[in-house]
């Protein structure tokens, strides 16, 4: 869908009636160093990741089949005897 | 080796050159949508930590300005989404100054007001089209859409917003 001509001729009017009320924000640079802020969202962040690309799931049953295998050791031969 | 290949190599020294290369030109970017620039900066802050989340997957020959934009674009996008549309937009206080009758003010904060209350993604595209003049090119590779998809949310934009001025008595074209 285009803007018709209609809405073309209107949007010099809109365009100046908003400009006025909301004057535009060109050039504008932050009020401070950003840096700080960054290198302290950086130290913030979990020190330990997961290696990308291994879903949480496969995580969470790694987990428990060594708690499993901790917990009840006898399960240990009979894995082996299934590998 | 340039700081964008270096930092995608993986060598983290190569981060601060690099954000403080660019920080700059997102701040402006995100001030532009948001309008607040308190928020503006903690939005350039959370740009970049999407950028030093993604090393391993940036490409060395990439256009990491449009990537950070991009990014940029949808923060800010989400950010207009959380703020409630009864919080009034921030005007610049030259702007009310010039407006030195009492019915022009109304005026303004009746255009500020209903332009405050379209949809997030339509008003980003009226915000950069209409008051910053930014190219709908520009616009389009910003929001990750096609030329004609930012068209036409930019002629719903006007039609919802000329709707609710007409509403309120506010007719948009002197």
């Amino acid at each position: 869908m285009a803007i018709n001509e209609k809405d073309a001729e209107g949007l010099g009017g809109l365009r100046r009636r908003l400009q006025s009320a909301l004057p535009p924000m060109k050039n504008r640079e932050p009020r401070r160093d950003l840096w700080p802020l960054m290198r302290q969202r950086l130290e913030a962040s979990p020190r330990f990741a997961f290696p990308s690309g291994v879903p949480w799931f496969d995580w969470a049953l790694l987990g428990f089949a060594g708690g499993a295998l901790a917990f009840f050791p006898r399960l240990i031969p009979a894995l082996l005897y299934h590998l | 080796m340039d700081v964008l290949a270096r930092f995608a190599a993986g060598d983290a020294e190569a981060f601060e050159p690099l954000f403080r290369q660019y920080h700059r030109e997102v701040y402006g970017w995100i001030v532009r949508i948001v309008r607040e620039p308190a928020a503006a900066e903690d939005l350039t802050v959370e740009t970049f930590w999407r950028l030093y989340q993604s090393r391993s997957r940036l490409d060395p020959a990439g256009n990491c300005s449009a990537w950070l934009r991009r990014v940029a674009t949808n923060l800010a996008i989400d950010h207009l989404r959380r703020r409630r549309p009864t919080e009034p937009l921030v005007a610049e206080p030259a702007a009310e100054r010039e407006a030195d009758c009492v019915v022009e003010q109304e005026m303004q904060a009746t255009i500020r007001k209903a332009f405050g209350e379209l949809p997030p993604r339509l008003r980003v595209v009226a915000q950069l089209r209409l008051i910053e003049e930014e190219p709908y090119q520009r616009i389009a590779e910003s929001l990750g859409i096609s030329l004609s998809a930012v068209k036409l949310r930019m002629f719903r934009a006007t039609r919802i917003l000329r709707k609710k001025l007409e509403e309120r008595g506010v007719k948009p074209w002197p």
